[in-house]
């Protein structure tokens, strides 16, 4: 537990040591304002809720959330500090956990960051917050998927642009799971179970029954078990590039 | 017990390649083992097993009698560690690193210990500022800093002196000594000198597997100038001398170096590291030449280490 949490503040100091927090912070409250009240059409909708608001976080993490993720486990194995962590009494669970943690709190932060636009809707109108509350941690917990994804994908490479690119492919088919351009792949062949079930994977369907107010046990359960999945494909990646 | 550091059989494959093969050795407290052997033989290697960051394909290695496959952490928790080319985390300057290590280790006193491994390094003057902006030297003293910290009974330091220069290399060196007393140290290097600078005993490893174990002082008597004796005359009286040598009983051959000041060296090369130096003296008087210096070689320890590294 103290390892975890030491890897975790280790982690998320060295996130705001560089630019790319400044840089993503500053990035996703610009894209997220201009999303909301340009294209969303905040004002036109004329209803006080934050719809237009959350309706895009799907397709901003899509490219975002892999930027935070890629370098979790690329920079280290790169630059050798990997060596120097799995060489201090932590187990790899420890470390895949702290910095997984210090990934997610951080987009948590970013998040965070958005509130200006719960305000506003709060000072035009009278939203139902509890729906706002129940989307904003479905936005967080769905943010968190996408990291386990993109750090899984990261430690399978020392090249960091790889694993980005790689883990926003990866994401944005998690995403669109439940449509037909990805469905229609797998339809002439896949019995019709498994269609269902990749179908059952969309981020987009799971997110969109959230944003309405719900948080369903099943959504949850959907984006905690996939992150705990891939967590430990994380894990056995670090100790499996170590053995060979 | 003193025995800190048992290794068994060892041996890691990478697909085809062995890099390390069937390597056996043991340290007890108080000794400081030099790994040499040419890039590339598997010092690195061995000492990545050892440490646990890679598993073996075989065999085994046990520190403080704690085995690094089934209780890989309480051997991380007696080593310290200076992995090859000493990574260290660019964006935290010394300070942070260093409570961060200490934090990881759970050590007692951190404040004291992190006071004491900077100042056994020297690393006061840039301890606030970012690693990625420290000259090699500094990135190596970190390093080493981080692996002294918790005052590990095991040290094991990859090339703790590369990229450092002379007066850095001395610390380095004074360092390891000061400490050898009751730890067990394992260094490699490239570096010759520093074998006999620091280590009590010496491992060469070629072709993934151990060629010598030997003290160094073993270690230069395989060299065809141990017992030489160098004797510097006029270039003038050096043919003459030489082939009055060349027959003292135990000379195998004498070779001349001449000087552009008008000296020459008679280097006398005895047959199998033989004493030959009361022959040579006798000899000497006899000839009535005028000697301006003589030693006796040690023999060096590069000759040794080309011999035996390059042979078969």
């Amino acid at each position: 537990m103290r390892a975890t949490l030491t890897i975790f503040k280790r982690e998320l100091s060295a996130y705001f040591a560089s630019p790319l927090a400044y840089v993503f912070i500053v990035i996703f409250l610009a894209l997220t304002g201009a999303f909301t009240f340009f294209i969303g059409g905040f004002f036109d909708r004329g209803s006080a809720d934050l719809q237009s608001f959350f309706a895009f976080h799907p397709w901003l993490y899509v490219f975002l959330v892999p930027a935070v993720a890629m370098r979790l486990w690329a920079e280290e194995r790169k630059t050798g500090t990997i060596e120097l962590l799995m060489t201090l009494p932590v187990t790899t669970f420890q470390a895949v956990m702290g910095k997984f943690l210090a990934a997610w709190c951080f987009t948590g932060i970013a998040l965070a960051l958005t509130v200006p636009v719960w305000f506003t809707v709060n000072y035009l109108g009278e939203p139902d917050n509890g729906v706002i509350v129940a989307s904003y941690f479905g936005s967080w917990l769905m943010s968190g998927a996408f990291l386990a994804i993109g750090a899984c994908v990261s430690a399978l490479t020392t090249n960091q642009v790889i694993a980005f690119v790689v883990s926003a492919a990866a994401c944005f088919l998690f995403l669109t799971s439940s449509l037909d351009m990805v469905l229609s792949v797998f339809r002439p062949w896949a019995p019709g179970f498994l269609v269902d079930l990749i179908a059952s994977f969309s981020f987009i369907t799971h997110f969109g029954i959230v944003t309405k107010g719900v948080i369903s046990l099943s959504t949850a359960v959907f984006f905690v078990s996939l992150m705990g999945v891939c967590l430990f494909a994380n894990a056995l990646l670090i100790d499996l590039r170590r053995s060979s | 017990m003193s025995t800190m550091l048992l290794v068994q059989n060892l041996s890691k494959r990478f697909g085809p390649i062995t890099a390390v093969d069937d390597v056996s050795f043991t340290i007890d407290r108080g000794e400081v083992l030099g790994f040499l052997g040419p890039n590339g033989a598997g010092k690195s290697t061995a000492m990545k097993i050892i440490t646990g960051f890679l598993p073996p394909s075989n065999g085994s290695a046990e520190v403080c009698g704690f085995d690094v496959i089934t209780h890989p952490i309480e051997v991380k928790k007696r080593i310290g560690y200076l992995p090859e080319g000493a990574p260290v985390y660019g964006d935290m300057t010394p300070a942070r690193l260093l409570e961060f290590v200490a934090e990881i280790r759970g050590v007692a006193e951190p404040s004291e210990k992190i006071a004491h491994a900077v100042a056994r390094t020297n690393l006061e003057e840039v301890l606030h500022q970012p690693i990625e902006t420290l000259s090699k030297g500094f990135k190596r003293r970190v390093g080493l800093a981080q692996a002294i910290l918790h005052d590990p009974p095991v040290l094991i330091l990859d090339e703790p002196t590369d990229g450092l220069d002379p007066n850095q290399k001395h610390e380095v060196r004074t360092l390891i000594k000061d400490m050898a007393g009751d730890k067990a140290i394992i260094i490699s290097t490239h570096i010759l000198e520093e074998v006999d600078a620091v280590c009590t005993r010496a491992v060469i490893i070629a072709r993934g597997r151990i060629v010598v174990d030997a003290t160094p002082a073993e270690l230069r008597q395989r060299s065809a100038y141990h017992n030489a004796v160098v004797i510097r005359v006029a270039s003038t009286q050096a043919p003459q001398l030489s082939a009055a040598l060349n027959d003292v009983s135990g000379v195998a051959r004498v070779d001349t170096e001449d000087f552009a000041n008008g000296a020459a060296d008679l280097m006398v090369v005895p047959e199998d590291g033989r004493e030959i130096t009361s022959g040579v003296r006798d000899r000497l008087r006899e000839s009535g030449i005028d000697v301006e210096q003589m030693r006796v070689e040690q023999g060096r320890l590069d000759d040794v280490f080309r011999q035996i590294t390059t042979a078969g």
